[in-house]
């Protein structure tokens, strides 16, 4: 098989990671209209989670999978009582600085808990190294990566499209006002599809060490790239994230390939004009 | 009646123009260091420089309601410029501003047609776009830029001939501090003016100000343009005075600190700028001293503080004691 | 009262000027400067382990001289911060000489500090040539990229290695890298089948190594910064299945530091690193300076750390070597030509071009007792830097 189905394959990879990091912030900034700055810092969150109950206490990979979920849909739900509750109608400006702060607080922290290094993870034997087929190597861990994905992608699509709590999701998202007025509750929705959301972020950070690393900046570094996902794909979409992050995915890896002299601007340029083309994203309403 | 209806707002924007005592104390204030902190000039120059970049972000976003994350790169065109400028031979300074000014001014202006016609979360996305492309263009074109190592061989001419840059500072903020003042008061006068007065209203209801026939885009290019220029002119005299320019001037940790100045001192209200990049500028050098690694954590804390308690910045959290002081009774 | 103002008047100079007699006879104050916080905070950390233990094991006099460390931070890459820092401490704090300096970017701009108010500058760790030609007074005491990679280049091209494919991060000391590299592998004979150089925050490697595996070469040359990108890079090898006997993958010493062979795993086995030192070295005074730098900070050494002790050593030697002596000239005059023996192995400052000459190190990445290790493959002595020899 030619490279380019490789090189597909690394950047289908690439972009689950990133869906699953971003559509938690899409669905809420749809949502509420609250721009959260702080959702890769779940993300982190998640990670550091997975280092320490695997290399503290001695879980198994998979074990700590779930708890990195919990653990960050927990502190998000916590977050949002105290803080971002208040802030739902406050200018773009100051949610902005008041997540940017947490980010700091947070990348302080990790430094200070953690220190600045790398942290390295042991995952089981079976999903390290690669897959010989038709001449290319598929990481194993990739598979794994996408396989997790589709899952996940397959569960939210069928919650929000069958259940009673997924047509309130949707209403909400589309009409804030009518659906208060049909009686929704639409705080505790929020709050829910809050926690999912930064929950789904930990557990994109915890499945990213083995791909991309983790260390204090991890929650700055990252969040440029789930905005640049959120606002190509459009606010509020679960399909516009999955193309954006695929966009993002495969042309990171295909631009690095095929013209690694300008494989960084790639991805700025091809976001600036995409937004500039469609402001709502590609997915988005309005 | 005609004349009635002139002469209000003509009086209100006159009314806003005098200058108050506080004023006068501040300007007086910043001419302390020279004389009590003589050790501190360069921290000081460095202070100027801030302030003056973070006014000129405060004209877009405190009186406009642009928000950009990437305001850095006005400021790392004008640093180039003047430090590009000196390198190939002319290191006059205050035609060195100009230049970068100029440059600066133009970049702004080509960006200011796509930037005038967004908002919100789009908006930031755009700015951000952009500094990063810039930032990744400036180390691709390290033949020009110097790249990552910075650029060498800058070299200032002393100012007329007589003051040189040299160890201690004198100098350096001198310059500063004359230029911020000379762009404070072109500032000053722009907006309190009838186009300082259409930019408010833009950036309170831009849909009104459409429906009352203002030119909503055009005064959004003009401003972000000079924007722009003021900015740049910042960044001539960081390259000038510290003879320094590297990737870091259009990255975006200057954009974030510049943004995270203007809002501590309080937006839309000039010296709320000023105020937000003394106490910064100075609390940073100071928590380094300290305890360097934590640096980012006391910040984000203060941050989220301002946000929650004082949304309106420090300046405007004084105001507001100010005003509750005179309003209680005797 | 002329009287009352003339005494005052003296006794306020002979405060100042006993003031200043007092520190020029007791002590010596060194300014370091450093990125102390921000993401290369744990290199300064390192280096000014490898500072307080040099104090610690020589006391803090030199000669006549008591030492006083001034710290600055400068936060990361601030070229313009580390200038006002070194001047502030020079004139705020009146340091006698400047030490430290972790990056290119930000020891440039105090170098010209150092030219201006003729100060002694030591730079422990920033590893550009053109750092020494910025100021008569700067001596350097850790290395050059030129001369690692130079010598790598001309050592694998003895080695058996005719075909080499580069990959290195796209900025200063990465294109320095690659440039002295095929400098040293073509002037040995081999032929460079394919270059690449990737953006400076690069997630994922796995593109460019396939390229590189694409082009069929004896071996893989790979520069990246410390940090997430060594184990990046390790994983992407591992998935692309590259096999180190075949495919030799060659390295600067961040390839195979510590932390990077922690996060690579059995990926890094047969990885070859050009070094100036790792705390494998087999020497005794190494081993001894391994000891004592575990004892004290409960972690092994690398290349900050040993800069920052012989940085050290460098001037406790030449402040006793000028009897206390503290302008510029003289001590300047006393670090050109000085040679001792550092836990590196032996080094020296050159005398024209005031920069380090040491032996450069080949290792390779192997099991020692269960644990990935560096082992020390070939040496080459007395490396001077071959940067210099071009101008």
């Amino acid at each position: 098989m030619p490279p380019i189905f490789g090189v597909l394959f690394d950047g289908v990879a690439y972009g689950t990671l990133l869906f699953l990091l971003s559509v938690g912030l899409s669905v809420t900034l749809g949502m509420m209209n609250f721009i959260n700055l702080a959702h890769c810092s779940f993300a982190m969150l998640g990670g550091y989670v997975t280092v320490t109950l695997m290399n503290g206490l001695g879980w198994a990979f998979f074990a700590t999978l779930p708890a990195a979920f919990i653990a960050a849909a927990a502190a998000s739900v916590g977050l949002e009582r105290v803080f971002f509750r208040r802030f739902y109608n406050a200018s773009d400006l100051e949610q902005c600085l008041l997540t940017i702060g947490i980010v700091f607080v947070s990348i302080a922290a990790a430094a200070y808990i953690y220190g600045t290094d790398q942290q390295p993870v042991q995952l089981p034997a079976f999903l390290r190294g690669s897959i010989q087929f038709a001449g290319l190597n598929f990481a194993a861990y990739r598979l794994f990566l996408i396989a997790v994905a589709v899952l996940i992608t397959v569960v939210l699509v069928a919650t929000l499209e069958t259940t009673r709590f997924g047509a309130q999701v949707r209403a909400a998202v589309n009409n804030q006002r009518m659906a208060r007025g049909l009686g929704i509750d639409v705080d505790t929705l929020f709050a829910i599809t809050f926690a999912l959301g930064s929950g789904l972020a930990g557990l994109g950070g915890a499945l990213a060490i083995d791909l991309v690393g983790l260390d204090p900046s991890f929650a700055f570094t990252y969040l440029i790239y789930v905005l640049i996902v959120v606002s190509v794909g459009g606010l509020g979409s679960i399909g516009g994230s999955f193309a954006a992050a695929m966009l993002l995915g495969v042309g990171d890896i295909a631009g690095k390939y095929y013209v690694p002299a300008i494989g960084s601007i790639l991805i700025y340029l091809v976001m600036t004009v995409l937004i500039m083309l469609r402001p709502t994203g590609i997915f988005g309403r309005r | 009646m005609t004349g009635a209806t002139i002469a209000e707002p003509r009086e209100y924007l006159q009314a806003q123009m005098r200058w108050r005592w506080g004023e006068i104390a501040f300007w007086l204030a910043t001419l302390l260091p020279f004389v009590i902190t003589p050790d501190y000039l360069l921290l000081a120059s460095q202070i100027a420089i801030a302030g003056l970049f973070v006014l000129s972000l405060d004209l877009i976003l405190g009186f406009a309601g642009i928000v950009s994350l990437g305001h850095a790169a006005y400021f790392g065109i004008g640093a180039y410029t003047a430090g590009l400028l000196s390198k190939w031979g002319w290191g006059e300074p205050l035609s060195g501003l100009l230049l970068a000014a100029c440059a600066a001014g133009a970049f702004g202006y080509l960006t200011s047609f796509i930037i005038s016609r967004f908002r919100h979360l789009p908006l930031i996305m755009i700015t951000l776009g952009i500094g990063l492309l810039l930032q990744e263009a400036a180390n691709s074109a390290s033949w020009l830029t110097g790249g990552f190592d910075g650029l060498q061989g800058i070299h200032t001419w002393p100012i007329a001939g007589r003051f040189r840059f040299d160890l201690y500072g004198y100098a350096a903020y001198a310059y500063a501090l004359t230029v911020l003042f000379v762009i404070f008061l072109g500032a000053r006068l722009l907006i309190h003016s009838p186009f300082g007065l259409a930019l408010r209203g833009i950036r309170d209801n831009s849909l009104r100000m459409r429906a009352i026939g203002a030119p909503t885009h055009a005064h959004i290019r003009t401003i972000f343009t000079i924007a722009a220029m003021f900015a740049g002119i910042a960044g001539a005299i960081l390259a000038q005075t510290t003879e320094t320019v590297s990737l870091e001037v259009l990255g975006f940790q200057r954009s974030a600190d510049v943004l995270v100045m203007l809002i501590l001192g309080g937006t839309g209200r000039l010296y709320g700028g000023l105020l937000g990049a003394i106490v910064y500028m100075v609390a940073r050098d100071q928590f380094s001293g300290l305890n360097p690694q934590y640096w980012y954590f006391w910040i984000g804390l203060l941050l989220i503080a301002v946000v929650v308690i004082v949304p309106n910045g420090l300046l405007g959290g004084l105001s507001l004691l100010t005003r509750r002081a005179r309003a209680a009774p005797p | 009262m002329q009287r009352l103002l003339c005494g005052l008047a003296g006794c306020a100079l002979t405060l100042l000027l006993g003031g200043a007699v007092a520190d020029a006879e007791d002590t010596v104050k060194i300014g370091l400067i450093m990125p102390y916080s921000g993401q290369f905070a744990d290199t300064s950390a390192q280096m000014d382990n490898g500072i307080k233990l040099y104090v610690k094991q020589h006391g803090d006099k030199a000669g006549n001289a008591k030492i006083e460390l001034i710290r600055k931070d400068t936060g990361g890459i601030a070229p313009d911060v580390a200038k006002r820092l070194a001047q502030e401490v020079i004139v705020r704090d009146h340091a006698d000489l400047l030490g430290g300096f972790v990056l290119t970017p930000n020891t440039l701009a105090a170098a010209d500090v150092s030219a201006e108010a003729k100060k002694f500058m030591v730079v422990m760790n920033a590893a550009t040539s053109i750092i020494t030609t910025k100021s008569p007074y700067i001596a350097r005491a850790s290395v050059t990229t030129p001369q690692l990679n130079h010598t790598l280049g001309t050592w694998a091209a003895k080695n058996g290695i005719k075909r080499i494919y580069t990959m290195v991060s796209d900025y200063g000391p990465g294109i320095d890298a690659e440039t002295w590299l095929h400098k040293g592998f073509k002037d040995g004979g081999g032929e460079i089948v394919g270059s690449v150089r990737f953006p400076v925050v690069n997630p994922d490697f796995s593109a460019f190594v396939q390229r590189a595996k694409d082009s069929n070469p004896d071996a893989i040359y790979i520069w990246v910064p410390g940090g997430a990108q060594p184990a990046a890079v390790g994983k992407a090898l591992a998935e692309r299945g590259i096999d180190t006997s075949k495919t030799k993958v060659l390295g600067q010493d961040v390839l195979s530091a510590e932390t990077a062979l922690k996060s690579m795993g059995d990926a890094a086995l047969g990885i070859i690193t050009v070094a100036y030192y790792d705390y494998n070295l087999d020497s005794p005074m190494n081993k001894a300076f391994v000891k004592a730098y575990n004892d004290e900070f409960h972690r092994n050494p690398d290349f900050f750390a040993v800069g920052g002790y012989d940085g050290m050593h460098l001037i406790y030697s030449v402040l006793q070597k000028t009897g206390g002596k503290t302008d510029g000239d003289s001590l300047i005059a006393a670090a050109k030509g000085m040679a001792w023996d550092s836990p590196r192995g032996p080094m020296s400052i050159d005398a024209e071009t005031r920069d380090v000459v040491q032996t450069v190190h080949v290792f390779k990445v192997d099991k020692v007792g269960g644990e990935l290790r560096n082992v020390e493959i070939d040496k080459v002595l007395n490396v001077k830097d071959p940067g210099h020899m071009t101008q």
